[in-house]
């Protein structure tokens, strides 16, 4: 897959105007930061979910995980972390802004690798179950870790963990651009990444797991050491929009805002079908369309917006299981590079 | 952590015996899950909310004046129509799809249920007083509160009725034959859609049954669903599907398996517990299985 002149148009194009967004939208840079995290989560979930067929609703755990390890790196690297969650809104403690941004970016390199560690260690047991089973097993290691890290005194236990507030440097917007940069920044990363990941001959062997597993298998491909990739950079980059997140946030609670299984855990989920699964934009657009909707719910029918959300996740999974993306390849294959033979479009259409 | 268990074995007795009796009624709630797995093979994300749903059914009538032990019998009948109308709405829609699907698709049930109990009925936890007192064993050592007795009695009562009912009735086995294969059956002049209206129905009422009781024994909550789907899931994948003596056997070992872990982790992990079990239950299943491939092979 090269870049060819009408992509590389685009691409310039979306980097100029994600540039230039806080600056157009001065009053929404909190909300696109927000976005380009779900972005994030959409598109790792994508690898594992949407390439290789192992639908996921666990990676949660890895996002919960990274927030809570860049927040504690961060507070920890320079003071004792029992003391900072014991005195909770107090602050006692305050970071100069060089100890917040060196803390934040070690934070962030933690935040990143340990959750790919971790998605390493438990692949080889997790991965091995098929389908259903996988899809509850994740549900349940999820909703665990949001049990067990409520019960942990030392990053707050049940009454939540307070990230390092921004320090004050010049002007009172410096904290959204500094935000909204960070998540562009990884945002770009992640796209870039994933981009060449789907170029490679690694994406088709992914593919080949998800239409048939035991085929692959019987090809001579160790399946299970490329699920087990394909898992830890999707681990990579949630861990990593799990930091950012709770710097953004401000504030982590271990089950409403770490690991949300009812919320987070289920919008990357639905943002990538509501995109297109297995496809490199379904879950970009996806992530957009649902995050303008969202906004638009949240703020005009406040205290409906699970109804709606349920709602929703009943819609999309029976009308439009093959998403956006999916809809426009029916309505346009050329565009698609697909080639569709005259006759036999005619012939199904007399069949039909 | 704490070690009384060991040191006092009453303790133990006491914790046995609660968790036999909240055992069976996760049996009965794992019953309604094989079912409608085996027949119609949906996993029902929404299990735990319909139970929950049945639990306020009761509650309302409680706070109505009317003895809550009324809800057995009310929260069934209300709960079979729920029960059927879901599946007019939903699950009609996604009976022959992808496993995924219908996990995704009840999911986004789940959710709904919860948010619109949360308007209806407050997000306070609330519990349906019986009045029924409590038993004293072993020398005043052992408390057991009626309700729990009389719950378990229930549930018994219902299990063993539908079991019969699952063998002889016309429906029954028309039930046993969609499970069997649905085409043959359908072939045979059985009407699928209505078996698997009737048995989505029937899962829904024996949920209403049990969280009517959860009601009276325990207490509820709107957003304490999940935890019983995936305890009637860990049941049913332990048991396999129709097996009820498994069914039973297993759901009391998970009441066991909750209340050590009560005492002996704290309060604060048990459903924690409960959910790192089905993980380790998932992962032993994976190496017992992949250990039958090698064979294979």
């Amino acid at each position: 897959m090269s870049i060819t002149k009408n992509n590389l148009i685009l691409y310039i194009g979306i980097l100029i105007f994600g540039v230039s967004a806080p600056f157009i939208f001065p009053a929404f840079k909190v909300q696109l930061s927000i976005l380009c995290v779900l972005i994030v989560l959409a598109t790792t979930w994508n690898i594992q979910g949407g390439e290789m067929g192992y639908n996921s609703f666990g990676n949660i755990l890895f996002y919960g995980l990274g927030m809570y390890l860049c927040a504690s790196v961060q507070v920890g690297m320079f003071f004792p972390l029992a003391e900072w969650t014991e005195s909770g809104g107090e602050k006692t403690f305050v970071h100069t802004p060089a100890q917040f941004f060196q803390g934040m970016a070690v934070g962030l390199i933690v935040a990143a690798v340990i959750p790919a560690i971790v998605a390493g260690l438990i692949g080889y047991s997790i991965l091995g179950l098929r389908g259903h089973y996988f899809a509850i097993c994740t549900l349940g290691l999820g909703v665990a870790a949001g049990e067990i890290s409520g019960g942990i005194e030392i990053i707050g236990a049940g009454q939540g963990f307070t990230t390092p507030p921004f320090p004050d440097v010049g002007s009172l917007d410096s904290r959204g651009e500094f935000f909204y940069f960070l998540s562009f920044f990884v945002l770009v990363l992640t796209f870039i990444a994933v981009r060449g990941i789907y170029s490679t001959r690694f994406k088709l062997i992914l593919n080949a797991i998800r239409d048939n597993e035991d085929k692959a298998e019987a090809m001579g491909i160790e399946t299970m050491k490329y699920k087990i990739v394909g898992w830890m950079i999707s681990a990579f980059f949630c861990g990593l929009a799990g930091g950012i997140m709770g710097g953004l946030v401000g504030y982590i609670d271990s089950t409403d805002v770490a690991f949300d299984g009812r919320e987070m855990g289920v919008f990357m989920v639905l943002m990538a079908i509501l995109g297109g699964k297995g496809t490199l934009w379904g879950p970009i657009i996806g992530a957009t369309v649902f995050h303008i909707f969202k906004e638009g719910f949240w703020t005009f029918f406040l205290g409906w917006q699970y109804v709606a959300l349920g709602v929703l996740i009943v819609v999309i999974v029976i009308y439009f299981p093959e998403g956006i993306m999916g809809w426009l390849r029916e309505k346009y294959p050329e565009r698609f590079g697909e080639v569709v033979d005259e006759k036999d479009r005619k012939a199904q259409v007399e069949l039909k | 952590m704490d070690f009384m268990v060991f040191q006092y074995p009453m303790i133990s007795v006491q914790a046995c015996l609660d968790g036999v009796l909240l055992g069976i009624l996760f049996a009965l709630i794992a019953y309604g899950m094989a079912l409608q797995w085996g027949v119609m093979n949906i996993i029902n994300i929404a299990q735990g909310d319909l139970v929950i749903l049945g639990g306020y059914i009761a509650y309302f009538m409680y706070l109505y004046g009317i003895h809550p032990a009324w809800g057995v019998i009310v929260a069934p009948v209300v709960m079979y129509f729920v029960g059927i109308a879901i599946y007019k709405l939903v699950i009609n829609k996604v009976v022959d799809r992808d496993l995924f699907i219908s996990i995704l698709a009840t999911f986004g049930i789940s959710i709904l249920f919860m948010q619109l109990m949360n308007f209806a009925f407050g997000a306070d936890v609330v519990l349906a007083n019986s009045d029924y007192g409590t038993t004293m064993l072993f020398n005043n050592n052992v408390v057991l509160p009626n309700s729990k007795i009389f719950s378990a009695f229930i549930s018994i009562l219902f299990a063993i009725c539908l079991v019969i009912y699952m063998k002889k009735s016309k429906l029954g086995r028309a039930i046993r034959a969609t499970a069997q294969n649905a085409r043959a059956a359908k072939i045979l002049g059985v009407d699928t859609e209505k078996v698997y209206a009737a048995t989505f129905g029937i899962n829904a009422a024996l949920c209403g049954v049990a969280g009517a009781l959860i009601s009276i024994t325990f207490t509820i909550h709107p957003y304490m669903g999940l935890p019983y789907t995936i305890r009637s899931f860990m049941i049913v994948i332990v048991a396999g599907l129709g097996n009820l003596p498994g069914v039973a056997m297993s759901g009391m070992g998970l009441g066991v398996f909750e209340e050590f872990a009560d005492y002996i982790l704290g309060t604060e992990f048990r459903i924690g517990s409960v959910f790192l079990l089905l993980v380790l239950i998932l992962v032993y299943r994976r190496f017992k299985l992949s250990r039958k491939r090698e064979y294979l092979k």
